[in-house]
């Protein structure tokens, strides 16, 4: 079965073509020209339009094959991905640099359960997502059909909310419920299961516009009795912190945060989602905390006596062991989704609400600047005890970060990071400096190697055209999904894979060294393709780095290129992630050598 | 190798205080206890498939201690309610509501008074070889019979749990054959709401005390 392969663009306005018989608002009304709805799989695509989707990711296939059908009419483009698994991160990534419902869509059975791992993947980071993925008939459901698969059971545990469409009249607002769901709130991805009889039946209901359920309701703003309490708190503190998660970023709190932190002089640390929420670059910023945070970063947040947290759920890798984290802090806990106020980490001051909404009421309570010169100091003190300057000896080969500074270098500020998982994704966090939100896209929670590649292609449809995209890749992430190279050359998307490449699975080797006497079980890849002769026959071009010598020209020539381009690079096999504190260890102990685990 | 210096873990300061495994700060000396306690919440929710995988999932999946589920249609043909007898710390027990009401087909999530009626209903079949007995048992804890043949009788008994229990005790001389029972069914007294669409108890999010109120 061959596809047809719509050429899309990035996204820019001049390049949307009017066609003859409809113009792209999005309304509830028929679009004056548009053809009526007349099946249930025409409602889902005209729920789509409704939604004001433009990009949809995803693989053909027997069940979901009407709406296929339905969509070759579309004005949204669909970007037909080589796996499904790719589908799902595509649409992930775009859901986070468009800050809006990434869609995407499979067959039943296989092609449902290839999405899995990137429902997950935004189900963990809450990023707004929608997949739509065909069922056998009605009628066979239950008797275990050709490519039958539970997917709203298989899906449960991984979704904000999932549903099976009983109905060609209701699967339009179906879709649009389930988009409207992905996006409000707490963002999370939400499945729609549409058994083919159900898009194959007839109908002539128009979809409504995409909105949420009755019993769905967010709390935008927060008590304001709490919010005296904490900005009471945030006055009379002498060492105060700000811990920005990615709930900052998705609920476009950035301003709001940067506006306060600038205003009360407070240090500030990120979380890995919240990486771009807070310049890295200035004076107030510690980046990143957590196993693999900043030594300043994590001293500060060990030392507080008051922690702002905004967006953040205290997952395990931020916090370390529980006893230790913060111990000395009253936490101030801002966050749109009650259940994670104190789910972790106990909360005397709950501040349930949106992001922006809070910080903004928050803004409004502080009459004064906490008097926190001292610790201001002590936490420059810390950054230029624990610096993340690293070395470059002549007698090692090329080291990580140096290769990440000159990919930071060459490019804009506004320029996107994916990644895969491991290693090679800590040194982008640790020395590439992110000031602006929405360039870090990256698998936080699931930790989902493969991320990288189907990322850059779905957060290059979402960016600017002035947004460079760099995926940062680890040997062992890129091998993973890799396939969705043809996508980017079918595409022609210009984005840059810089490939990581120590032969191992790297992060294990490193645990393996320090937990496991350097029993290297499973671990070593020297078995690898070379990736820049791959990139080449996927049509795409390669280039390869051994040493410093060749690292500016060669990014310099890998970006110029305009298309999708991969750069081998041979980094120090031997080269680790520091610091880092042990799995459930004292964020303030993190060890800064192999020697001090 | 690294480039990384600074002062090793063991000269760096270290914080006075700690917190819990609840991620309660706790003074050192003093360690905060937070026993279990049974308690039943009960959830209004919408009449639809997939509700109830939905709850039982999110229980098995966070790991929460659950005893018994049951589940009803109500006066409103499209709700039904599920009643749920956990047994959690008071942070767990919150954590429950929580969860509960980020489920979209949830409408009302509430922990009930300890005053509130609980009921359960057990089916009892036993041998049938002294009938005038297993009837006066049953009368004594206010049950009936159901069921009788040559062999066997079978006992309808309602009521708080620990009666349930006190009468399959008692049925125990006459030799059980089997038992079905329900789990907790329960309802708040007079005027006060269970759990209702009007009143869907958002309860704000309150530290917890540390001796805990039973009634909040």
């Amino acid at each position: 079965m061959s596809e047809r392969a719509t050429s899309v663009s990035p996204r820019a306005e001049q390049d949307r073509e009017p066609t003859d018989d409809a113009d792209a608002t999005s309304s509830a009304e028929t679009t004056p020209g548009a053809t009526p709805v007349t099946t249930g799989a025409e409602a889902v695509v005209r729920a789509l339009e409704t939604a004001g989707v433009e990009y949809a990711f995803g693989v053909q296939g027997g069940a979901i094959m009407p709406v296929y059908d339905a969509l070759y009419d579309s004005e949204v483009r669909h970007v037909t991905m080589a796996h499904e698994q790719g589908a799902a991160h595509a649409a992930d990534a775009y859901g986070i640099v468009a800050g809006e419902p990434g869609v995407c869509l499979a067959t039943s059975g296989p092609g449902a359960t290839n999405l899995v791992t990137g429902i997950a993947d935004a189900d963990m980071d809450s990023d707004p997502m929608i997949a739509l993925t065909g069922q056998v008939p009605t009628d066979m459901v239950g008797n275990d059909a050709f490519q039958e698969t539970d997917t709203t059971g298989v899906t449960a545990p991984i979704t904000k909310a999932n549903t099976f469409s009983m109905d060609a009249d209701r699967v339009g607002d179906d879709v649009g419920e389930a988009f409207a769901l992905a996006g409000e709130g707490r963002p999370g991805p939400t499945v729609v299961d549409l058994p083919k009889d159900v898009t194959t039946g007839e109908t002539d209901r128009e979809p409504r516009e995409p909105h949420t359920p009755d019993s769905y309701e967010v709390q935008e703003r927060a008590d304001p009795e709490v919010v005296r309490g904490a900005a009471r708190r945030i006055e009379a503190s002498e060492r105060p912190v700000m811990l920005l998660g990615g709930g900052v970023i998705k609920g476009d709190a950035t301003e709001a945060c940067r506006e306060f932190a600038a205003e009360h002089e407070i240090p500030v640390v990120t979380t890995m989602p919240g990486i771009g929420a807070f310049p890295e670059d200035h004076e107030l910023s510690l980046e990143m905390a957590g196993m693999h945070g900043t030594g300043y970063a994590n001293m500060a947040i060990t030392h507080c006596d008051t922690l702002i947290g905004i967006g953040t759920r205290f997952d395990d890798r931020l916090t370390g062991g529980i006893e230790t984290f913060a111990p000395d802090a009253e936490v101030i806990h801002v966050d749109i989704d009650p259940a994670e106020i104190s789910k972790n980490i106990h909360a005397e001051y709950p501040l349930v609400g949106d992001a922006e909404t809070v910080v903004t009421q928050l803004a409004e309570e502080v009459e004064e600047s906490p008097r926190a010169t001292k610790w201001r100091a002590q936490c420059q003190q810390w950054k230029s005890d624990y610096s993340m300057a690293y070395e470059t000896p002549d007698d090692r080969p090329l080291q990580p970060q140096f290769v990440v500074e000159a990919l930071d270098e060459a490019t804009s500020d506004r320029a996107i990071v994916t990644t895969g998982v491991g290693q090679h994704q800590m040194w982008a966090c640790q020395y590439w400096t992110f000031t602006e939100p929405r360039t870090w896209v990256s698998s936080h929670g699931l930790g989902a190697m493969g991320y990288g590649l189907p990322a850059a292609i779905g957060a290059r449809l979402a960016a600017d055209d002035d947004q460079e995209v760099v995926c940062v890749d680890g040997d062992g992430s890129f091998l993973m999904t890799i396939q969705e190279l043809s996508v980017a050359v079918r595409e022609n998307l210009d984005v840059t894979v810089a490939v990581l490449n120590n032969e191992y699975i790297g992060m294990v080797r490193q645990w393996q060294d320090a937990f496991y006497e350097s029993r290297h079980a499973a671990s070593e890849y020297d078995w690898c393709p070379s990736f820049d002769k791959l990139a080449e026959a996927f049509g795409a071009r390669g280039f390869r780095i051994d040493g410093y010598d060749e690292v500016a020209d060669t990014v310099e020539a890998a970006l110029d290129y305009d298309g999708p381009s991969v750069i081998d690079v041979h980094i120090d096999p031997g080269a680790n992630v520091y610091p880092m504190v042990p799995s459930g260890g004292d964020n303030g102990r993190f060890a800064l050598t192999e020697g001090q685990l | 190798m690294t480039g990384l210096d600074g002062p090793v873990p063991e000269e760096r300061p270290s914080p006075e205080g700690k917190r819990n495994e609840m991620g309660i700060r706790v003074d050192p000396e003093v360690e905060a206890e937070r026993p279990p306690r049974r308690t039943v919440i009960s959830t209004l929710v919408k009449h639809e498939p997939g509700v109830l995988s939905d709850v039982s999932g999110l229980f098995s999946r966070r790991q929460f201690n659950i005893e018994s589920l049951t589940v009803g249609p109500t006066e409103d043909e499209e709700h039904a309610r599920i009643t749920l007898v956990v047994e959690e710390p008071d942070p767990g027990i919150e954590q429950v509501e929580k969860q509960l009401r980020k489920l979209v087909p949830v409408v009302a999530v509430r922990e009930l008074d300890p005053d509130a009626m609980r009921r359960e209903l057990a089916l009892i079949k036993v041998n049938a070889t002294r009938p005038d007995q297993v009837a006066a048992v049953a009368d004594m804890y206010g049950g009936k019979t159901v069921d009788a043949s040559p062999e066997t009788a079978t006992v309808e008994v309602t009521g708080a749990r620990q009666k349930v229990d006190a009468a399959i005790e008692a049925f125990g001389q006459f030799g059980i054959r089997e038992i079905a029972r329900t789990g907790t069914t329960a309802l708040a007294r007079g005027t006060d709401d269970t759990a209702t669409e009007s009143a869907p108890e958002q309860r704000t999010t309150k530290s917890p005390q540390p001796a805990h109120a039973d009634d909040d």
